[in-house]
């Protein structure tokens, strides 16, 4: 094993300090008495009680989360279904051309997908709204949803679903009581990635909003276009909280549940020897 | 076949057909028709209403007079070749910063890694926006860089770096690192120590076994990494229109700004296609080489 050495050390110091210095800076200088942003006077929570006092904000981010919400859970009911066809559902007509429509989302610049969704549901006459920014959130996210859940369906052992049919379940409920089970911790980081990239995403939104329909990342990016302000500072600090928050959390339960399993599992082994 | 194996692949396959690829048919579409005063703001549009005979003279209608336009206009043609340099600098970038990054987590005591990687992941998830808007505090004239370096008596003028290119390129090493310092890392990772001791035994300096040994058993990871990079920040439209000046030209912000502010839908969609095509290459590439990676496992 070689050693870890002081040029390894200085790296990763500079590489973390790049990476989470920017966002310090900005929690920091959200707790500005100033209005002036560059410039440190003095501690206080001001902003955030003007941030909660905009009703425009607060509407866009009731917008975003009910959006973000419903989305994401369309999305992983889709992803997980086409998961399921990619990963079990052996050959069928067209299925290049399935799992292409899966991956190209992908790699597909925001700005085209935004635009094509647009023109779409110009062409068929839908109002745009929350409803609109759900479809266009939804499809894009069930990818996402989709290459999660696939990767975990392909890696379990397929023989547990089988012993479950010879026993005399019926496929609906091996699904249910066996594969579900086993892919879920997948499904559930399927919908929290997909419940965070409807919160992010400022492109497709922007394309397929209506006029009643602004959600906070639209709302985030006139502001910005105008210079930094507290507000935006503040509001940035609650989001970057509710996500570290949630991100320790998911990895803490994983990891719970990872050991619990082992934990199980030697149980079970031992069980066998006796 | 039985019905619920059909439900199971109907539901999503038709939801991707209405909603990723019937669209896709209509920028083509658009792409080939004309601008109008009208709403919608092109013409022909179908009339389903006249059957054959309107679908021949909707088609008749149809020509390549926006890519004619695109390729006559030379802001087109720049806004590309700018798009691709400051993509292609900017992963270079990305990959001057992220490997060290990853050698050293590859290093790193196996208890720690776990950790390591965590924190790499963690900025991922917060908002995109956010980390974008976090910079121009940073890099404004009165911003907190500027601060330091006159504070320290390195210059006496701010330096000019928000609203340039050099903005651009902070931005998309700092938003993309992710994607760069996790593939190389699961390449590093792999890799056999005892090599490198081989590869001193033999006489190499720890430099030229660096460069003879570890590089070429990361190349898979550095492809990736660079592809990763290199796909989404050529269509790039949020970091060069926060942090980018009115001369950073970018493609994706061109297309925005012919659709929002010029309302010309043809053009916007015939801006859409070129992209998409220019993009179809780094990605089959990049396709190929993760098969080709799949391949060497098995």
């Amino acid at each position: 094993m070689r050693r870890f050495s002081w040029f390894n050390a200085t790296s990763l110091t500079l590489g973390f300090a790049f990476l989470y210095l920017p966002m310090l800076i900005l929690i920091i200088y959200s707790f500005n008495e100033s209005r002036l942003v560059t410039v440190w006077a003095g501690f206080s929570t001001k902003w955030y009680g003007e941030l909660f006092q905009n009703e425009a904000f607060l509407d866009a981010a009731w917008v975003t989360v009910k959006v973000a919400f419903w989305s994401s859970t369309f999305a992983t009911v889709l992803g997980t279904m086409a998961a399921y066809v990619l990963v079990r559902g052996g050959r069928f007509l067209g299925r290049t051309l399935f799992s292409g429509m899966i991956y190209a989302p992908l790699v597909m610049p925001e700005v085209i997908t935004g635009l094509s969704l647009l023109l779409l549901f110009i062409a068929i006459g839908m109002d745009r709204g929350v409803m609109t920014i759900v479809l266009a959130h939804t499809t894009f996210s069930m990818c996402y949803v989709s290459v999660v859940v696939s990767s975990r369906l392909a890696s379990f052992d397929r023989s547990v679903e089988e012993a479950a049919l010879d026993l005399g379940c019926s496929p609906f409920d091996a699904f249910r009581l066996v594969t579900l089970p086993i892919i879920a911790p997948a499904v559930i980081s399927g919908w929290l990635l997909a419940f965070t990239l409807s919160l992010d995403d400022l492109v497709i939104a922007s394309f397929t909003s209506g006029p009643s329909s602004t959600t906070l990342p639209i709302r985030i990016f006139s502001a910005v276009r105008l210079g930094v302000t507290p507000e935006i500072n503040a509001l940035s600090t609650i989001m970057i909280g509710i996500v570290t928050v949630g991100v320790v959390t998911a990895s803490l339960v994983s990891k719970r549940t990872m050991t619990h399993r082992a934990a199980d599992e030697r149980k079970a082994e031992q069980n066998d020897k006796l | 076949m039985n019905i619920r194996r059909i439900f199971l692949i109907a539901v999503p396959y038709l939801w991707l057909g209405a909603l990723f690829l019937i669209p896709f048919g209509i920028v083509f579409k658009i792409a080939l028709s004309d601008g109008a005063l009208a709403i919608p703001p092109y013409i022909p549009t179908l009339d389903f209403s006249q059957g054959w005979a309107g679908f021949k003279d909707f088609a008749g209608k149809l020509d390549f007079e926006n890519f004619r336009f695109l390729a006559s206009d030379d802001l087109y043609w720049k806004a590309y070749l700018s798009s691709v340099k400051i993509a292609s600098i900017s992963t270079l970038a990305t990959l001057l910063v992220g490997y060290p990054i990853a050698y050293a987590m590859a290093r790193a005591a196996p208890e720690w890694r776990p950790t390591l990687m965590m924190l790499v992941i963690l900025p991922f998830w917060t908002s995109f926006l956010i980390r974008v808007y976090a910079w121009i505090g940073i890099l404004s004239n009165e911003g907190y860089l500027n601060q330091i370096l006159i504070g320290m008596g390195l210059i006496d003028e701010p330096l000019t770096i928000l609203n340039t290119n050099w903005a651009v390129y902070i931005g998309i090493v700092y938003t993309y690192l992710p994607f760069m310092v996790l593939p190389i890392y699961a390449a590093l990772e792999k890799m056999d120590d005892s090599l490198l001791e081989a590869a001193e035994d033999l006489g190499c300096s720890r430099f030229s076994a660096f460069w003879l040994v570890t590089i070429p058993l990361s190349k898979a990871g550095i492809v990736a990494g660079s592809f990763l990079v290199f796909i989404p920040a050529l269509g790039e439209f949020v970091i060069p229109s926060i942090l980018g000046g009115s001369k950073t030209l970018m493609i994706g912000k061109v297309l925005w700004e012919e659709f929002f502010n010029n309302r010309d839908w043809p053009v916007a969609s015939a801006v859409a296609v070129i992209l998409l095509l220019i993009l179809i290459i780094p990605i089959v590439l990049f396709q190929r080489n993760e098969q080709k990676q799949r391949e060497a496992e098995e």
